[in-house]
């Protein structure tokens, strides 16, 4: 009974922790293993190197994917980042309307991606939407189908990411904003410093841990983008707009290619790593301090 | 509050007012752009196919038709199936509820566990979970599948039950130790030495204090299980697909004529639990987000 007692803690904690064991770090290794496999609709245990990786690298819907991620996480996560510090910047003047301007900004985030991509899917439908509409307001020319042209379709992306996205980030930077020391504005202000150098020099770089969450965030939404990419374009048209994500899902359920799918899961994760984990590790040493 | 509206008496009254305005104008062409898509989808949905090819996208409804809203909940093919979105959405509440209350309270317990019970090795475990939180789920799916196929529980509500409460655990334990951690240990040291035990001092002395970071909890989780499409996608069936996947499936269905208005009342249904959920609680929603991010 004591035994008992004394260990209740230690019991309370066990199931998550053998629970997060098999099937986070299980699992991760299940996928490693099968990575390095010949393993196609079903698993093959017998290790035979780097085959999949070189399938992987070689295959130009591949190099699609990681090219379309590049492009859609740097467009994704610096126009989310510069939108959402402007707009905590402007919210920061004293507006009489702000909570309602908040509300507007961050309800997208509210949603799913699902929803989202469906709402610009139909925006963006060329003959039905603001390419549509502003025909209709005289200008015969205007064209705005990118959503089905091969080169411009990844933008769309961007376009409903940033929408999705930029009001949480305007969240972070006004909670950021609003935690600025006062007293060191005022002095600033009292000698005479124009306020757009005191964001400059003073307010926006000492929200610097704030940038590093914003794009930690945003990072690992870009990564994981799956559900607006199937929702706004498919992938498509062809494989124009594949992410990682979907790479690895079309693999692992439409063609039944569970090799190539641990392989493309698997350089996922090494991407989330390269970036979470510096940053998981320095919080975690400042706790302890 | 970063207060910068002292100004050293150097601009004039008239570019103070220009500039006001200015920003002003910014402020409200930004809430339009966030609004446009609400704006589209609801106007879409009220309108008839007819309206809908020869108006304008922003043009308002002529004619209301709440046609699209009757069979987006209760028509709409998704695949072979003509129920609308209406059974998928009993599945999503069904998949939800308990989903969001046993993931909360094996957060509550692990977060005080780790915050109060400290033990060694208790921030290696936090920490094992904490990185739990961060992969991608891409690469726990294939072994998902097949795990939930040998239990017996593929396809199944109870199995995608299951999937999101093991890979919500992360965030709620985060959620629960980032808050309990504030509340001084001599509070559990007293309650020892009056002889409570370790049930006893979580129900009556953290539980009452606890329910702020509940309501965080559940809103963060209701959220994503409800937004969830990965998961739904990958471990539901004909029958058991949560409304992401539903409404994808409406949305994308080849067959027939396209009806916009009904896939834009569809994506308003399946969005409304959340956006009720952010309008009454938006508090607790942005606190969620932000915790979720800026930890501690």
């Amino acid at each position: 009974m004591r035994w008992l007692e004394r260990h209740v803690p230690k019991l309370v904690l066990a199931p998550s922790f053998i629970a997060v064991l098999i099937f986070v770090y299980g699992f991760i290794g299940w996928t490693a293993w099968i990575s390095f496999t010949r393993s196609r609709l079903l698993p093959n245990y017998d290790i035979v190197g780097t085959i999949q990786y070189q399938r992987l690298f070689a295959s130009p819907r591949w190099e699609v994917a990681l090219n379309n991620l590049f492009v859609f996480g740097v467009l994704f996560i610096g126009i989310s980042m510069i939108l959402g510090l402007l707009l905590a910047i402007f919210l920061d003047q004293k507006i009489r309307t702000e909570g309602v301007l908040r509300t507007i900004y961050l309800y997208p985030m509210a949603l799913s991606l699902i929803v989202t991509g469906t709402a610009w899917k139909w925006m963006l439908n060329p003959g039905l939407g603001i390419e549509a509409m502003v025909r209709g307001w005289g200008f015969e020319n205007f064209r705005f189908d990118w959503i089905t042209d091969p080169k411009m379709a990844i933008y769309t992306i961007v376009i409903a990411g940033v929408w999705q996205a930029s009001g949480f980030v305007m969240a972070l930077f006004l909670a950021g904003l609003r935690s600025v020391d006062g007293e060191i504005i005022k002095a600033a202000q009292v000698d005479g410093i124009p306020t757009h150098r005191i964001y400059t020099a003073i307010i926006i770089p000492s929200m610097a841990p704030i940038f590093l969450s914003a794009f930690i965030v945003l990072a690992h939404l870009a990564i994981k983008s799956f559900d607006l990419v199937i929702a706004l374009t498919g992938g498509g048209p062809g494989y124009a707009t594949d992410l990682p994500a979907t790479y690895m899902y079309a693999m692992a359920f439409s063609r039944g290619d569970i090799g190539q799918a641990a392989a493309s899961a698997m350089v996922m994760m090494m991407i989330v790593f390269a970036i979470v984990v510096p940053y998981l590790y320095s919080e975690l040493r400042s706790k302890h301090d | 509050m970063t207060d910068v509206s002292y100004r050293p008496p150097s601009r004039s009254r008239g570019a103070r007012i220009a500039l006001r305005w200015g920003l002003y104008l910014m402020l409200g062409v930004f809430a339009f752009w966030y609004l446009l898509p609400l704006f589209v989808m609801l106007t879409t949905s009220l309108k008839n196919l007819e309206e809908i090819r020869s108006g304008s996208l922003l043009a308002l409804p002529r004619e209301i038709t709440l046609e699209p809203w009757k069979t987006a909940w209760s028509g709409a093919c998704t695949g072979i199936r003509c129920d609308g979105l209406q059974p998928f959405f009993w599945n999503s509440v069904m998949l939800a509820v308990p989903a969001v209350a046993i993931s909360t309270l094996i957060g509550a317990m692990n977060g005080y566990v780790i915050a109060q019970w400290r033990f060694r090795g208790a921030n290696l475990i936090f920490s094992l979970m904490l990185f739990g939180c961060f992969i991608p789920f891409q690469v726990v799916l294939l072994p998902m599948a097949r795990t939930l196929g040998i239990i017996g529980i593929a396809g199944t509500i109870p199995g995608l039950i299951f999937v999101h409460v093991i890979y919500g655990i992360g965030f709620t334990t985060l959620f629960f130790r980032n808050y309990y951690v504030t509340i001084p240990a001599e509070l559990t040291k007293a309650a020892k030495i009056d002889g409570a035990g370790f049930f006893r001092i979580f129900w009556s002395v953290f539980l009452p204090l606890s329910l702020p970071i509940i309501v965080v909890t559940v809103i963060w989780q209701f959220t994503q299980i409800w937004n969830d499409f990965l998961f739904g996608v990958s471990f539901s069936q004909a029958g058991t697909q949560p409304v992401t996947v539903a409404l994808n499936n409406i949305v994308n269905s080849t067959t027939g004529v396209k009806e916009y208005n009904v896939d834009m009342a569809a994506a308003i249904i399946a969005a409304l639990p959340t956006l009720l959920v952010y309008v009454v609680a938006g508090k607790y929603f942005i606190r969620g987000l932000t915790a979720g991010s800026v930890k501690g």
